[in-house]
């Protein structure tokens, strides 16, 4: 896919002078020395990264490791020290006012930790805000308005004062307030960490929900790293205004880099991050429903296996047979089609391994990995259900 | 005892002299321009509010009463005037108001801007923070002096001291309520590509508004407290009898005219209050 987002280099110190610090912290003067010697903060070192179109770039770490400095940078709330940040190629950093003010405008939207909402306006004052400020008309904006806040699931709150509404529905304002203007990148930082639990599930499934339609470029912040690898398609990890690593939730389960990151990951639920693709395996050990029953025995044979699936010429699964059932109607003179099974499981490719513990317990074969067409993808055996999680 | 040597003398009222005289003799046709324009706005108010029959002005204070109070304070309110007019002051009273209202306004005009700079900028902020104080600390009979020499005697000066007596509280209080605005709220309106005007006057103001009423009903209720110092001057009005009252013993008079201001005060206060009331932001 291609980068949406690259920056390069990305320093930020915060001080009177703090161009003046850049060769010390270049040098690699810590953070603490730094502010000891000179007064100086430093917000993020050398940060380099890209986001590709259509993808949830994740930027996690505990607070005070620069992830909100980070995320203000790329729409230039906060001024970086030295670096470059190109967006669809061009570098932002160059832009005078005016190309920033329509940068803003068109290119991307944020959403708040708290909301942001102005509280003087009403919901649809506030969703209607970014296109008043491109001088929309004001009935095409209101309409759009309109339409932003019913997809956000608030339809009949339009003239609600934000105080009137709860938390969770406050950040849906927020959210409908940042699609109302279409942009292509949405910049979310800690969207969801003022919500209570049950709410913040609601909105990180909406949001995937709405991704999956939209396609947007997500940058999104968090401190919890259940979150960014719920939601994260790649996901960056921040320490002391550094970015440690990056990687799929996957690569950084399987391989930190760093302790930080080791101790990070320690507390997650592996089940919820394993999907069912990670775990398949593709067999060539399959029987087409056209073979005759000795040819399923042999090849059950030679593999050492009680049971196999079976496909038509496209690879369709259509069933499977055991060993048992076989041997017995090879003596009977049944056809394959007679003994059919389906009392099997079968799941499709993003199903998290938490959901398949349930199936693995109950059935005795392997579970069939299926795409929407009914083709099989894979298999996953029993064992290696379990056995991920540990 | 020892007296403080006489030979340490240093004559700051010499040059405070000469910096009025310099200031009088440069900028005297700038001072005519002030003049005549306060004039101008001044005569227009107590044009109009003479114009108007005395039972409008009743039924106008009712209805604010009403609307921005409760009913019965409206009711009280018409009834406080009825008071004041069976005194033998309504003029009187509407000069007292003509002042007042002329001092407010020109307070907001030249106040609100000040606020807003000094929001914005903390050089100004440092700068102005103690010309505040010194305005509010300075008693508020030496306005007369610069007021008498800058306009001579009669209305114009009169607005000029009750002006620069009431106008701080709306200038640090329009500060300060653009300097509370979240910052979280500023920073939404940026990332939309808000131009400075959009966020001072679709963010700021708006969410300054609550304070900026508040320092208005101070202003207000400071312009009032001025009339009878500001009759020294010549300015006609309620404070003028109560000073006439003062200077003749005639406590009879005194106490009728001292009681209209009071009523003047109360109503304007309350009205201006449930007027701010309701520009409160819930939160």
């Amino acid at each position: 896919m291609p980068v949406k987002i690259e920056v390069k280099n990305l320093t930020k110190i915060f001080g009177k002078h703090p161009k003046s610090i850049l060769d010390k912290v270049n040098q690699g003067w810590s953070k603490e020395k730094v502010l000891a010697e000179t007064g100086h903060t430093v917000g993020i070192r050398n940060a380099s990264f890209q986001v590709h179109e259509g993808e949830v770039f994740v930027i996690m770490g505990l607070s005070g490791s620069g992830k909100s400095t980070l995320i203000r940078c790329l729409n230039l709330l906060n001024k970086p020290t030295s670096g470059e940040i190109y967006v669809d190629g061009e570098n932002i950093l160059d832009y005078d006012k005016k190309q920033l003010k329509k940068f803003r405008q068109e290119k991307l939207a944020m959403v708040f930790q708290h909301f942001g909402l102005l509280s003087h306006r009403t919901v649809i004052g506030n969703v209607e805000y970014g296109l008043e400020v491109r001088k929309v008309p004001r009935e095409e904006r209101l309409s759009i308005a309109r339409q932003a806040i019913a997809n956000a699931g608030l339809a009949g709150w339009e003239d609600k004062m934000p105080n009137e509404l709860s938390g969770g529905m406050q950040q849906r304002v927020g959210l409908a307030r940042a699609l109302a203007n279409d942009p292509d990148i949405l910049l979310m930082d800690e969207p969801f960490s003022a919500l209570d639990p049950l709410i913040r599930r609601d909105m990180q499934y909406d949001l995937m929900e709405l991704q999956s339609q939209l396609q947007k470029t997500i940058v999104f912040i968090t401190h919890d790293i259940n979150e960014a690898f719920k939601i994260g398609d790649r996901v960056a990890v921040m320490k002391d205004g550094v970015i440690e690593q990056i990687g799929t939730p996957e690569e950084l389960l399987d391989a930190p880099e760093s302790e930080y990151i080791e101790n990070f990951v320690r507390d997650i639920d592996r089940s919820k991050v394993y999907q069912a693709k990670h775990v398949m395996f593709k067999t060539t050990v399959l029987v087409t429903i056209k073979q005759g029953l000795k040819t399923a025995l042999n090849e059950m044979k030679t593999n050492g296996i009680s049971s196999v699936f079976v496909v038509d010429s496209e690879r369709r699964l259509q069933g499977i047979i055991t060993i048992d059932d076989t041997v017995a109607a090879i003596k009977e003179g049944k056809t394959l089609r007679d003994i059919l099974r389906d009392d099997f499981f079968t799941t499709d490719t993003e199903a998290s391994l938490q959901d398949l513990i349930p199936k693995a317990t109950d059935t005795k074969y392997p579970l069939a990995v299926i795409d929407e067409n009914n083709k099989l993808l894979g298999l996953i055996s029993r064992v290696s259900v379990l056995s991920a999680l540990v | 005892m020892d007296s403080f040597p006489a030979s340490i003398r240093f004559e700051l009222g010499v040059y405070v002299d000469i910096f009025v005289k310099w200031l009088y003799t440069n900028f005297g046709d700038f001072f005519d321009a002030v003049s005549s324009v306060v004039l101008w706005l001044m005569v227009n108010i107590e044009n109009i509010l003479l114009w108007l029959p005395w039972w409008s002005v009743l039924i106008i204070v009712l209805l604010l009463g009403w609307r921005f109070v409760s009913p019965i304070a409206g009711a009280i309110f018409a009834l406080m005037l009825v008071l004041v007019g069976s005194f033998g002051y309504w003029d009187h009273m509407l000069y007292t108001l003509a002042i007042v209202m002329a001092s407010v306004v020109i307070s907001l005009v030249i106040g609100i801007p000040i606020g807003i700079l000094m929001a914005y900028s903390t050089h100004a902020q440092s700068v102005m923070r103690p010309i505040l104080d010194f305005m509010q600390t300075m008693p508020s009979l030496v306005y007369l002096i610069p007021a008498i020499l800058f306009f001579g005697l009669g209305k114009v000066p009169g607005v000029f001291a009750t002006t620069i007596y009431a106008i701080p509280p709306v200038i640090r209080l329009t500060d300060m309520g653009i300097r509370q605005v979240s910052k979280e709220m500023v920073e939404a309106a940026v990332s939309f590509g808000s131009s400075s005007w959009d966020i001072l006057t679709k963010v700021q103001l708006p969410q300054a508004l609550p304070a900026i009423m508040a320092g208005i009903n101070q202003t207000t209720m400071m312009a009032i407290s001025m009339v009878v110092i500001a009759s020294m001057i010549g300015v006609k009005g309620l404070g003028m009898e109560v000073l006439i009252g003062i200077q003749r013993i005639d406590v009879g008079r005194g106490f009728e005219a001292g009681l209209g201001i009071v009523i003047i005060a109360i109503i304007m206060d309350r009205i201006s209050q449930g007027v701010a009331n309701r520009f409160k932001i819930p939160s």
